[in-house]
Formats: C-alpha cells, structure tokens, sequence
C-alpha cells in the first residue's frame, strides 16, 4: 500500500474541482458550511479580515482548533501553515489534518524558503501570482495551487489579475517554440521540465483555484469563467449578514457559473456582503499578496 | 454509438471521466440540471465530495429524475468514490445525507481514514485482471443485498461491486490512463 504519492495528493486535489472551499473559525460556522455544500472547510482562529484589522503576527490556529473543527463536520478539513513553518506543517499533520495551506495571509516564518513539501504525506496548496511562483511552488511537491488575491479585502481584483496573468502565460508558452523553452523557463524562474508539461498540456499539472477577495455569488461565477477550477472564500461569508444563505448561494454559483439564470436566482437577497476595501487604500506592506516569492 | 453517455457535472473529477471516455471515441454529455438527462442511456458520478453532490442533485431534480430512470430500466449508472456513495441505499452514521438510493448497499465513508492515509494499491477485477486502484478517502461497501455482484476486493472488502446495470467503485479508475472499467461500464450499459 503506498500512501502520499502525488499522484494520491494531486487526485484528492482534483476532486474539490467545481467546488467552494470555506474560511471557518467555530464548529458552528464549519457545520454551516457543511450544510451549504462546501467541499472542504479552513480551519482558522482567526478569518484574513481579522487578521488585518488586528494586525501583530499571524501564527497557525491552536490544534485543539482545529481539531474539535475536524470533529464537526464530515468533509474534509484543511488549515494553515506560515510561509517555510516546516515545523507548523509537522504538528497539522500529526493531528490528521487533510490538507495543508501554506498561506501568505499568516506572517512569514522564513524570508528565503518555502516549505520542502514532498517530505509530507499531506498534500499542500500555495498562492501564486504568475505562472512562475506557480510551478516554483509546484517543484517544492505542492499539489494545488491558487491565486493570492488580496485576502481579507472582499475586493476581487487581485484574484482577477492574478488568474489572468497565469492563463495569459500559459497561452505563451504553448506558442513558444521548443528550443525556445529553456530561455523563458529561465526568464520566469520556474523549472524547465514544468515549462515543458505547460507547453504540452495548456494548463497547470495540478488544480488551480481562486482565492482572495471573493465575496459574492457573481464573484465566484466570474473566477469559474476565467478557468480556474474552484472558489476559497474567505472572509466573505462569515462576514457577511446572513452566512447561511450566501454560502449557499456561491456553492450553486460555481456549479452553474455558465447558467446566468440560476446566477439571478441565487444572488438575490443575500443580505449585507462584507464590507469591502479598495486595494488603492492598502499601503504596500499592508498587501498579503507580496508576501512569497 | 446506441446512445448518448453522460457524466454529472455538479462538482468533483467529471472532466477526468470525460477524459477516460474520450480514450474510448466517447464525447460525453456534462449533465446539470434535469433537462440534461431526458436523452442520455448512461450516467457516470464522478469522485468528488459526496455531501456536496448529494444536495446539488436534490435542488435541481437530477435526484428524482435519475431515480426515475434507473427504475424503469432506461439508464445504466457508474459511480466512483463520492458517486458510489451517492448510488447507495444506505450511508453508515449519515442517514440524512442526500443520497440516489438505488444500489443494495450499506456504504461507510472514509472507511480507510482522512487523507494522509489515502494510497494506491493493485487489484485484481473480476474479468480484467490487474488494475491499480487509487484510494483517495475512500468508502467501502459493507453489506450487499442480493443482487450485488463482488468485482474486487481489498482485504476481503467489497471495493468494486454490480447490481445489473449499476456499477459503484470505492476507487477512481478516471484518475489512471487504464480505460478498461469504463469500458466494461459501457458494456454493461449496453453501448
């Protein structure tokens, strides 16, 4: 019996596609997401909204946390790390967590390294902006990727940019020629072999969700229809007027992004959506998504 | 072709399916709302999160609709993982989940664990030999009724099981390059 493979961790990651992943702080909030019909719940002490209003150093969640999370709701259940918080990753693991985010939204713990994730059983998501940071992540064993966005803001431009940067590459390289591979692996920092897949395939070679700033039905419906594979939300529905029925209505969004009717009925009357911040008001060092490299 | 094949196309692994089938010179049918089905004579559920697909089918009356068929012998279904589970007549510890309920079967859910012991293991399928299963937070089907036919086991457990036209798998033949139980769906499907 061989356990942690890849191809294990790469094919537990395929079946959140066209599917919600939701930020839950309480059992309560993991059971209503459960009920929404979520894929799979974060796991957090605190959402990325509260971090930024609180500021101080962000840290992964108390186990006990995390732990009485896992124990209310049947779906999978994932949680954070801090950017090279080896150790961190170690303790999830130990508690059974399904998968790990090693998540810029937490302060960084190391200024140089990411996480050396293929020393894990647990599969890993990381943020990228680019195609770049994308396969740079993925050459360290992660087995999903997603936008950065700007967590915590409930404003969708960062996760827009970034998801169409990617694609945006990806078409690139599909057109480069063969020879032409290794100058532009070298240009973007990424690993040729990587580069090469992307140019055979005209995709990433792990699932792609969005992330960061997404808060509404329409939301999601939009990042579905820029090809990305799934939807995090995280702030927005805890931190939206009624949680119960937004978080419904995002799950059927992304199921049905192409059916503009279903998106009418399931956007109507949600309540108060998060209160939004514009990225223009966001000094430099207060923007998660520089954090990795 | 006797008939269109379709892959429900609410959440989890469907493109891999329509991949798997494409192997086989099969362009599938993504199925999503009730109106999808009307036209189909073979419906594959995909691995996915089977909570999740469970109420997506019951709001848009893919539930009842497929049910309908399936008892009037119109529509052969092949489940994998979430998909199986979703087939089941009864779900261990989970009696309320949203469930099609037509194969004789009690199914538990993540019967091996969470996913750090998710793994990949050989098999051996009745009428296809060796096939390496992927296991991902897999189930098991624990009690068979009658007509239920045994495929393959794992440790004496029920991994791949057939009631007539229905075939459920705890594992994800869609995630291997290996099209051989599609194909023997479609068989049985009689496409």
């Amino acid at each position: 019996m061989e356990k942690g493979t890849f191809q294990i961790k790469t094919g537990f990651a395929e079946m959140f596609k066209g599917g919600v992943i939701m930020d839950v702080t309480t059992p309560e909030q993991a059971a209503i997401a459960e009920e929404a019909g979520a894929v799979a719940v974060m796991a957090l002490e605190r959402v990325p909204a509260d971090i930024r209003a609180q500021g101080g150093v962000a840290r992964m969640s108390d186990p006990k946390v995390i732990k009485e999370i896992m124990a209310a709701v049947s779906i999978p259940v994932m949680a954070k790390v801090r950017i090279g918080h080896f150790v961190e990753a170690m303790i999830l693991e130990a508690i059974g967590v399904d998968f790990i985010d090693e998540s810029e939204v937490l302060t960084p713990a190391d200024e140089e390294h990411h996480i050396d994730k293929w020393k894990f059983k647990v599969p890993f998501v990381n943020g990228a902006r680019d195609l770049g940071e994308a396969l740079r992540r993925i050459a360290e064993g992660a087995a999903m990727i997603r936008t950065k966005g700007e967590a915590g803001t409930g404003n969708v431009v960062e996760a827009v940019r970034h998801a169409r940067t990617m694609w945006k590459q990806i078409r690139y390289v599909q057109s480069l020629r063969e020879d032409e591979l290794v100058a532009y692996a070298k240009e973007i920092g990424a690993p040729l072999e990587l580069v090469r897949w992307v140019h055979d395939h005209g995709r990433l070679p792990v699932v792609n969700f969005a992330a960061g700033g997404i808060a509404t039905p329409a939301d999601a419906a939009l990042m579905m229809h820029l090809g990305m594979d799934g939807v995090f939300v995280g702030s927005g529905i805890f931190k939206s007027g009624d949680p119960r029925k937004r978080a419904r209505a995002i799950v059927r969004a992304v199921t049905h992004y192409n059916d503009p009717e279903v998106l009418a009925e399931v956007s109507e009357d949600l309540g108060e959506p998060m209160v939004g911040i514009n990225l223009d008001q966001l000094k430099e060092e207060e923007r998660l998504a520089k954090r990795g490299w | 072709m006797k008939g269109v094949v379709g892959v429900l196309a609410l959440q989890g692994d469907f493109r891999e399916h329509k991949e798997a089938l494409k192997r086989l010179g099969i362009e599938a049918k993504e199925v999503r709302k009730r109106e999808h089905i009307q036209d189909i004579k073979a419906l594959i559920v995909p691995g996915g999160e089977s909570t999740t697909i469970g109420k997506l089918a019951r709001d848009y009356g893919i539930e009842e609709e497929v049910r309908k068929r399936v008892e009037e012998g119109s529509l052969a279904v092949f489940g994998t993982c979430a998909g199986a589970i979703w087939m089941a007549k009864e779900i261990l510890g989970y009696p309320e989940q949203p469930r099609l309920g037509v194969l004789d079967v009690a199914v538990e859910r993540n019967a091996f664990g969470r996913q750090v012991e998710s793994f990949q293991e050989e098999l051996e399928i009745k009428g296809l030999g060796p096939f390496r299963g992927v296991f991902i937070r897999a189930p098991v089907f624990r009690r068979l009724g009658e007509g239920v036919e045994v495929l393959a086991e794992l440790n004496g457990l029920p991994v791949l099981v057939r009631q007539g036209r229905l075939l459920a798998s705890a594992f994800h033949p869609e995630l291997t390059e290996d099209p051989r139980v599609h194909h023997y769906f479609l068989e049985l499907a009689d496409l």
